[in-house]
């Protein structure tokens, strides 16, 4: 069992858990994830590790309530236990392979949209923690659904954009792009984009007419998260990848964005998650 | 005169109410039926059948003590060359090993010998409580076991009775391995017969730990040299599924058997209460000819689906057992031989519609010995489906041969050991199909057992030079 010892809401429907698995602690690095299960009837849900503190033993998660499966997990309460909490798995980012003194030198530039934000933070502080201070656009439709601000200003040089200009930047991540580069000058030698595969996709069209080294982390379907069901399997250029062993950061250049969000939806429209999906969820009052 | 008395048949469940349920098929011997089917053996001096026995199990001594009434003999003669007689009673290809090689399966039928060993298995499992379990006295030595499938947990029962302090690691969250997320219920039993033989191995002291995968949560190296373990058996299985890689095969709607059977087994998804869902759509075209394959088109045949079986040789080819093959023609699974799909179609939205075939015809014998499958020119032809499953095997996991130093694999991908299980690392031994790829439950079972036998040997002779 694996106990939640702190929770709280960022925005609505956004809830972040902070989970006692020291196993896990000890062996994450940015850019992984875990397979959480909160009770014996449970879905294996993989989410991406958002902050991991091997000295208390813990892993932050942030999950979005989207479906039966999110709703449940958020509907536990701080000293709830999840039954399962698998991991690190996947390939940890690329940058914390590139040596130190060459990555001194690198302007690096993050993308962050909704949910995506958190897990750059990791990815953020690592790199802050080796001497580098990145750039991070966080993107949102409006200024109270931004999460993970506050703690990704104290590692980043933080961009906002809003899509109705609450706050910062009036427009798409896409736009700020461009601004950024176009009319501040700003040179970027690598970029990781994380958020909705929309977003990412978009995002990656955008980086790719500047000719910046993309990475971009995919949210795929998964069962067992350890290289043995093939759910998770994506194209990357003209190649059958599995996000799960050999992700989840793959070149966003060569992601077949659109057949990556086809088979998100698979199960959308299953009688079995529909049925889930009506669940009159009675937690929240 | 044995041929007198004929096979003694097995009940089963009836095809019609089975194709709808996920309950077992085959419902076992009674006593009555095991001691007369047990009568049948001729005890021959030269016993074929113990021969074509992977391990080796001596078939007539423990037929002949069940013969005569004597389950708790026949128990002990199964124990000593085979840790899961329940499930290799249940899932062996009996047809090309003991039975296979039957004397009397020459002028007549052989003796049930997978039967009689599911039924003193399953006796087992309800007299377990009234055996004392003797757990030798510990000697100190740490192993540790990378996976809980068959191999992992033959060669933990082994080494906890020879003294060691063994515990075994699962990436999953249940014990058991392909017993549990491969294997169908209404093949095997999952609460009824893996969970007691899970059980019984956690009797003689062996600690399991889910949710541990090694290569990610922690490495072989780490067991070695930081948590004290003298020795790592590696029995991780095998890996990611293989697809055909013809057009369509990310369409919506298709599956690796390996998704769609974990879905099912694992999750429990047929099962309204769970919230894992499995879709398998209205007609089903699962593509392969093994085990697997005809899991996988029973499991989509129970959960409503029109379920087919396309394969690209000949009935006579087929890898699956000759029971399952059986058994899925009784529940109205539809075999197209000598068929193999060119790409998968797609609707506007993305999903599966079809699935263009064409007829293949045998020519010369490839390297297997089997004949092997030509395209029919210009024969192609459309199965309409909204399902595709792609059933052909798995290659190597890469996640312990990435992250384990001085571990040799071979140019497939799977770990090298020898016939001990000994790899190119001292102190880490493997078997299973993370060594000879996709197999048997009993070779893996076998491997481990093997294994376990090398491991205190390896260990042993360490002792000394200390």
């Amino acid at each position: 069992m694996f106990k939640i010892v702190s929770r709280r809401d960022l925005a609505p429907n956004i809830t972040e858990m902070r989970v006692e698995a020291p196993l896990v602690a000890a062996s994450a690095l940015p850019g992984q994830f875990v397979i959480v299960r909160v009770d014996e009837e449970s879905e294996r849900i993989p989410l991406t590790i958002c902050d991991y503190d091997p000295e208390a033993g813990t892993v932050t998660i942030v999950t979005q309530s989207v479906g039966y499966s999110s709703q449940k997990i958020n509907s536990l309460a701080e000293g709830d236990c999840f039954l399962d909490f698998t991991g690190p798995l996947g390939r940890p980012s690329d940058l914390i392979d590139i040596d130190p003194e060459k990555l001194r030198d690198m302007k690096i530039l993050f993308v962050a949209g909704g949910v995506g934000t958190a897990p750059v933070y990791p990815q953020a502080k690592w790199l802050h923690e080796h001497g580098v201070t990145p750039e991070v656009i966080i993107g949102a439709r409006s200024k109270d659904l931004f999460t993970y601000v506050d703690e990704m200003e104290k590692v980043a040089e933080v961009h906002l954009a809003t899509d109705d200009g609450s706050a910062g930047y009036h427009g798409l991540v896409t736009g700020l792009i461009r601004k950024l580069i176009d009319e501040e000058g700003r040179h970027y030698d690598h970029c990781v984009i994380i958020g909705p595969m929309i977003m990412m996709k978009f995002a990656a069209m955008t980086t790719k007419e500047y000719e910046i080294p993309t990475m971009v982390s995919l949210n795929a379907l998964m069962v067992d998260g350890t290289g043995m069901c093939g759910a998770c399997r994506v194209t990357v250029d003209g190649q059958t990848r599995f996000t799960c062993v050999e992700g989840p950061e793959f070149d966003g250049h060569k992601v077949d964005f659109d057949e990556a969000m086809r088979r998100q939806n698979m199960y959308r429209e299953n009688p079995k998650t529909k049925r889930n999906l009506n669940h009159k969820c009675t937690c929240h009052g | 005169m044995a041929e007198r008395i004929p096979r003694t048949p097995v009940r089963e469940q009836d095809p019609e109410v089975r194709a709808r349920n996920f309950e077992e098929v085959c419902l076992g011997y009674d006593a009555g039926e095991a001691r007369r089917e047990a009568s049948r053996c001729l005890n021959c001096k030269i016993a074929r059948c113990q021969q074509h026995c992977p391990v080796h199990v001596d078939i007539p001594g423990f037929i002949s003590r069940l013969a005569a009434g004597d389950e708790a003999g026949a128990a002990e003669v199964i124990a000593r060359d085979s840790s899961l007689p329940s499930v290799c009673g249940r899932v062996c290809p009996q047809e090309s090993q003991c039975e296979g090689a039957c004397v009397l399966g020459i002028k007549s039928e052989p003796v049930g010998i997978g039967k009689l060993e599911r039924y003193v298995g399953d006796w087992s499992i309800a007299h377990a409580d009234e055996r004392q379990v003797e757990i030798p006295a510990p000697n100190g030595r740490k192993v540790a076991i990378v996976g809980s499938g068959p191999a992992g947990l033959a060669c933990a029962s082994d080494l906890a009775r020879l003294g060691y302090e063994v515990t075994v690691f699962e990436a999953l969250h249940k014990i058991g391995g392909v017993l549990v997320y491969g294997i169908p219920e209404f093949r095997l039993p999952k609460d009824r017969i893996v969970a007691r033989e899970v059980e019984a191995v956690k009797r003689l002291g062996v600690k399991f730990m889910t949710d541990v995968v090694i290569g990610r949560t922690m490495t072989v190296d780490d067991l070695l040299d930081r948590m004290g373990f003298d020795a790592v058996f590696v029995g991780s299985g095998a890996g990611l599924p293989r697809f055909m890689g013809i057009e369509g095969e990310n369409l919506n709607g298709v599956f690796s058997a390996n998704e769609f059977l974990t879905r099912a087994n694992l999750m429990h998804a047929y099962d309204e209460a769970y919230d894992t869902p499995v879709y398998a759509g209205s007609r089903a075209v699962i593509v392969g000819g093994g085990n697997v394959a005809m899991d996988a088109v029973r499991t989509a045949r129970r959960l409503g689906a029109e379920a087919v079986i396309v394969y690209r040789r000949s009935e006579a080819e087929l890898p699956a057992r000759v029971e399952e093959v059986h058994h899925a023609r009784e529940e109205g699974i539809v075999f197209r031989m000598l068929t193999n799909p060119v790409r998968i179609l797609a609707d506007e939205q993305g999903w599966v519609k079809g699935i263009e075939c064409v007829e293949m015809e045998l020519g010369e014998p490839d390297e297997s010995g089997r004949r092997s499958p030509v395209v029919k020119e210009g024969s192609n032809f459309t199965i309409d489906c909204d399902v595709v499953i792609m059933a052909l095997g798995t290659s190597p996991n890469p996640l312990i041969r990435d992250t384990t130093s001085g571990l040799d694999t071979n140019r497939r991908g799977c770990i090298v050991a020898d016939d001990n299980g000994a790899t190119s690392r001292p102190g880490v031994f493997a078997g299973g199909d993370a060594v000879t790829g996709a197999a048997t439950v009993i070779l893996a079972m076998g491997a481990g057992r093997k294994a376990a036998r090398a491991i205190h040997d390896y260990i042993s002779a360490g002792s000394q030079d200390n």
